[in-house]
């Protein structure tokens, strides 16, 4: 398959055939959607939707980055709520102006991070197990902050945040500056190319003397910033900071990871597919919505969604060697 | 590297080894499955630290704490294992490490067309040919793969270069098109280590052989001076060495 030059360079070769799987799921979706929802291409819900991607969205960011190297992060969705929280009781109880109130949260989202990559990479725990109790840990600390109980109504300025430019929300820009900025780092820098190449062979990348623990220990807190900053969207949203905010969103973020083609494996996959993965979920989530169908069988719904897209990008991989 | 010892856990992978290589020398490295070939060049690279013994490098001692002091010493390694990075391409496997970038501070960001084309000068002097420079390197032949490591070595003008089978699973062809590089290296004035489990090969491009058994050096000849059938019997014990020549 051909593709030009540039198209070939922003993607990656590797990447090429695999961002045709979500390419085409989001296509097929989005027409079904239409077909069996009169509701579904509406301004008004195509407004909601995109709102509600930008969250998910953000997350994936931080997830596809710790997926690349090979590792996972499970403690996207309940840094959402910590740094969601953590900015709220800046602002709200410590009476800090808002940028800073913003700054406190991401820090705080990139401290959570940091342990996470520390103990990855330094200590050798697998990712998997760290960020699950970080998973739990991030919980508890919102939990003990917050007291239990959702910190809400913020001065004025927080709701820029949440609101609309012409019919576009600016929730939306903010996603859409993060994935550019991401994908220009990953496609053009010494960073990106060692995300890439650590999760493709970690040996052959320490025997040249990359120094492979700062790249781990970076994906981590950029996970966590961008978890953090999944929160400060949510808090404008809704104004209110919830402690039982983002749970179980590291499933959708690490399903938008997987159906935008990014292997589980590391060294493969792109932003732009993980764009589109995240689209997936949010018009899945969306859909059966609009179709009326419980939230307890959604879960079951996005669960099936993340095997069936496992197995058939798994084939993929195997076919490509 | 003298009296060098090295231990992981209970097996003693090498146990005081004087290894020399002199300038414009091959040496063939020969000794069976687990006799620490491997473990004894991975410590001139920088991979493990002697347990004892020291290295003397052009006269000087010297430690050797990572990869990078053994390259800016002057010594670079081509693996066993290989070492390429699949899901790269050509040039990004050359430059890894060391990726030419546009000089705009902190950013790092790296000049592809300047990587593309040093690529291709490399893989020219080499005389190899590569249709499609883009796609990983995972689609590529045993005997480019291992041109492309080789490449990746060459690319800094080692000193000292350290082969780890660079001919295991090749076709006898491009078996041939590594040995014939490894001449071309030494012409060039390059010091080369050369493992290899096929004796033959190991003669045909080696000054002198040192044979390694159970982590221990027993024997280290002229390879004018001996034959491949001596050689087995030293690296599988059959007979003492004979006197004179360890
Ligand atoms: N990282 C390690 N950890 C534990 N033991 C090791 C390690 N590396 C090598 N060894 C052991 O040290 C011994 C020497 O291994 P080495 O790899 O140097 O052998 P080799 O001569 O290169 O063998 P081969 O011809 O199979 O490549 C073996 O017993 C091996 O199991
Ligand atoms: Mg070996």
């Amino acid at each position: 398959m051909e593709t030009t030059g540039r198209f070939k360079l922003f993607i990656g070769a590797a990447n090429r055939n695999r961002i045709l799987f979500p390419f085409f799921s989001l296509i097929t979706l989005i027409v079904v959607s239409a077909i069996v929802s009169p509701y579904f291409l509406t301004v008004i819900n195509i407004k909601h939707l995109l709102a509600q991607v930008a969250i998910v969205a953000v997350l994936a960011v931080g997830e596809t980055y710790v997926i690349l190297t090979g590792g996972i992060d499970l403690a996207p969705g309940s840094l959402l709520a910590l740094g969601g929280a953590a900015t709220a009781a800046l602002i709200k109880w410590v009476g800090l102006p808002i940028p800073i109130g913003i700054l406190g949260g991401l820090f705080i989202g990139a401290l959570a991070g940091a342990a996470n990559g520390l103990l990855v990479a330094r200590v050798r725990i697998p990712s998997f197990i760290v960020t699950l109790a970080m998973l739990a840990i991030g919980r508890g600390a919102t939990l003990v902050l917050t007291n239990g109980r959702p910190i809400t109504g913020f001065p004025h300025g927080v709701s820029v945040i949440a609101s609309y430019i012409g019919p576009i929300p600016v929730l939306i820009i903010i996603v859409f500056v993060v994935y550019v900025l991401a994908q220009l780092v990953l496609s053009y820098t010494k960073l990106g190319r060692y995300i890439y190449a650590i999760g493709g062979n970690e040996q052959a990348v320490r025997i040249v003397g990359i120094n492979v623990n700062r790249v781990k220990l970076f994906v981590f807190i950029f996970s966590g910033v961008c978890a953090a900053l999944g929160g400060i969207m949510m808090d404008a949203r809704l104004d209110s900071a919830t402690p039982t905010a983002g749970q179980g969103y590291e499933l959708d973020a690490i399903a938008a990871s997987v159906l935008g083609g990014v292997s589980f494996t590391g060294g493969v996959g792109s932003l732009t597919g993980t764009f589109m993965g995240a689209l997936i979920m949010t018009i899945l989530g969306n859909l059966l919505n609009l179709l009326g169908v419980a939230a307890f069988y959604q879960y079951i719904a996005k669960g099936m969604i993340l095997i069936i897209a496992a197995i058939s990008l798994s084939r993929g991989v195997r076919y490509a060697k | 590297m003298k009296g060098v010892s090295k231990r992981f856990g209970g097996v003693h992978a090498l146990e005081k080894v004087d290894f020399s290589l002199g300038k414009d020398e091959v040496v063939g490295l020969i000794g069976d499955n687990g006799a620490g070939k491997s473990t004894l060049i991975k410590m001139l690279a920088g991979v493990y630290r002697p347990d004892d013994g020291e290295i003397l490098f052009e006269g000087r001692q010297v430690e050797i704490h990572n990869p990078k002091e053994a390259k800016s010493l002057g010594i670079e390694t081509v693996y066993q294992e290989l070492a390429l990075v699949d899901n790269l391409d050509i040039p990004a496997n050359i430059f890894l490490g060391r990726e030419p970038t546009f000089r705009i501070p902190w950013l790092g960001i790296i000049d592809g067309q300047e990587m593309e084309r040093h690529a291709r000068q490399i893989l020219e002097r080499l005389k190899i040919k590569i249709n499609s420079m883009h796609s990983p390197v995972l689609n590529l032949s045993g005997g480019q793969r291992q041109a492309v490591a080789i490449s990746r070595a060459l690319y800094s003008n080692p000193k000292v270069m350290i082969m780890d089978e660079p001919t295991a699973a090749l076709a006898v062809k491009e078996v041939n098109k590594v040995l014939d590089l490894i001449v071309q290296l030494k012409k060039s004035g390059v010091s080369v280590i050369f493992i290899s489990h096929t004796l033959q090969n190991t003669f045909s491009v080696s000054d002198r052989v040192v044979i390694l058994r159970k982590g221990q050096k027993v024997g280290d000849i002229a390879t004018d001076k001996t034959t491949p059938d001596e050689v087995v019997k030293l690296m599988v014990g059959a007979e003492e060495a004979p006197t004179g020549v360890v």
